[in-house]
């Protein structure tokens, strides 16, 4: 008889057990060891039918294919430039994903992108050694001119979006801001003044404090107008 | 003389008073701190990083390194600070402890950094400092199967174990063993099992049982700990 130790959005640590019996299947975060379904992860527990899920609530972004990711260009070598994503590997943009306009041979590198360099890129591929290549050929792939950076986790991506982009296009149109974020959790804000910024970064780091809270967009709702 | 009571007058399988918290270090990616009586354990977690020596990286999975050291002042006459040849001899023992209950796999090529310190010791300082570790690598959110909980267990001749010893008991003068033990408690496996002193076969199976219940308790303060940090975050605002 399978039987749930857990409800949904109940926080769990690792070798927490989630439910007994082989009714349940364990998805991401979690593993089976014999009879039970036990936590991988400090995490929120996500209860889909007979799926069992673990959202973790913390650590290092894991690049995946398509992610849309903001680094920063720590080197440049001859058929590229070498970026930091924010993980523990460091990805690659390849000379002909670059731009799509062409690029010479023996061309000055630096001029596209210098050191330093803020970028939003697009992840094309990760082999199973961490090997990370990315695109600039895109529709908003770009350069990022001013602004500043604020880090989050990047499994809080998503609340940060909202469902069809609702929380980012709220805090957008509040504080008047524009923002891009990177699903390596990585959150670039431009706005006219540091007022601006400053609000729209805090509201961000609201949801980054407090992603599971009940009514969530109404409360950052409330913050941004209140202020 | 019969040892019929314990110093500070605990039970014989009482625990002393236990506390942690999770996230003392702020830039660190996970830490903890972990305090059996006046045992203090701090641990904090960097990364899954990049690896430097490149010869040390496994393109198969993570490695995890461990680094154990007493504080200079953690002791009554001062330790010179520094690796000696018992701090490394309990870096790779923790090491060793650890490692069964993490999933590496994902991080090829990088490195999980653990570093612990003792701020105050009273014996069992590797027990709180695995305590401590486990809490700080579930604060960075590395995979792990289980937490690892470990105490330090005394046998006395003539079948008496005594659990969780601080430093007057360690140096009980008419013999006793030493056994300090790791335990993952849903599965039971048993990482860390060292001995200084002598026990009978019997005495050691006795010693694992007092251990394992230690053990069940040790990790419910664990989940409260790591549950009062993230659960916070539902409630704030």
């Amino acid at each position: 008889m399978g039987e749930l130790k857990v409800k949904d959005k109940d926080i769990v640590v690792p070798g927490e057990l989630l439910a007994d019996g082989m009714d349940y299947l364990p998805s991401t975060g979690t593993y089976r060891d014999e009879n039970c379904i036990l936590s991988f992860q400090v995490g929120l527990i996500q209860i889909d039918g007979r799926v069992i899920k673990v959202i973790p609530l913390t650590g290092k972004y894991n690049p995946r294919r398509n992610d849309t990711i903001i680094g920063e260009v720590v080197n440049i070598t001859m058929n590229g430039w070498v970026i930091d994503i924010g993980g523990p590997y460091s990805a690659m943009l390849m000379l002909k994903e670059a731009s799509s306009s062409f690029i010479e041979r023996g061309a000055d590198l630096s001029q596209f992108y210098d050191y330093g360099d803020i970028i939003v890129a697009q992840v094309i591929n990760v082999t199973k050694t961490k090997l990370i290549d990315l695109s600039m050929r895109g529709p908003d792939l770009r350069k990022l001119k001013g602004g500043r950076i604020i880090d989050v986790t990047s499994s809080k991506v998503p609340r940060i979006i909202g469902r069809q982009g609702s929380m980012i296009h709220m805090i957008k149109d509040s504080a008047k801001c524009r923002i891009v974020v990177g699903q390596n959790g990585k959150v670039w804000i431009s706005g006219d003044n540091v007022q601006d910024e400053n609000k729209a970064a805090e509201a961000i780091m609201m949801i980054e404090n407090a992603p599971q809270v009940e009514g969530l967009t109404e409360k950052v709702k409330n913050f941004l107008e209140g202020k | 003389m019969v040892y019929s009571k314990r110093f500070d007058g605990r039970k014989f399988d009482e625990l002393r008073e236990i506390e942690a918290k999770v996230g003392v270090i702020k830039s660190a990616d996970g830490s903890a701190m972990f305090r059996m009586g006046k045992t203090i354990a701090i641990a904090a977690v960097r990364g899954p990083r990049n690896l430097h020596p490149r010869f040390m990286q496994n393109p198969e999975k993570g490695i995890l390194r461990c680094n154990y050291d007493l504080m200079s002042f953690s002791v009554t006459e001062r330790k010179r600070p520094g690796p000696s040849r018992r701090s490394q001899e309990v870096s790779l023992v923790t090491e060793k402890a650890l490692l069964p209950a993490l999933n590496l796999d994902e991080f090829p090529n990088a490195v999980v950094d653990v570093f612990i310190q003792i701020t105050q010791a009273d014996a069992g300082t590797r027990c709180a400092g695995i305590n401590a570790a486990s809490l700080a690598l579930a604060d960075a959110g590395i995979i792990m199967s289980d937490l690892v909980c470990a105490v330090a267990l005394g046998i006395l001749h003539g079948d008496k174990v005594i659990v969780d010893i601080n430093k007057e008991e360690e140096d009980y003068k008419d013999g006793m063993a030493d056994t300090p033990i790791a335990i993952m408690p849903h599965s039971g496996k048993i990482t860390l099992l060292q001995m200084d002193g002598e026990a009978s076969k019997e005495e050691i199976k006795q010693a694992l049982e007092k251990a394992k219940e230690a053990c069940k308790k040790i990790r419910e303060v664990q989940v409260k700990a790591l549950k009062e940090k993230y659960g916070g975050m539902k409630n704030e605002v």
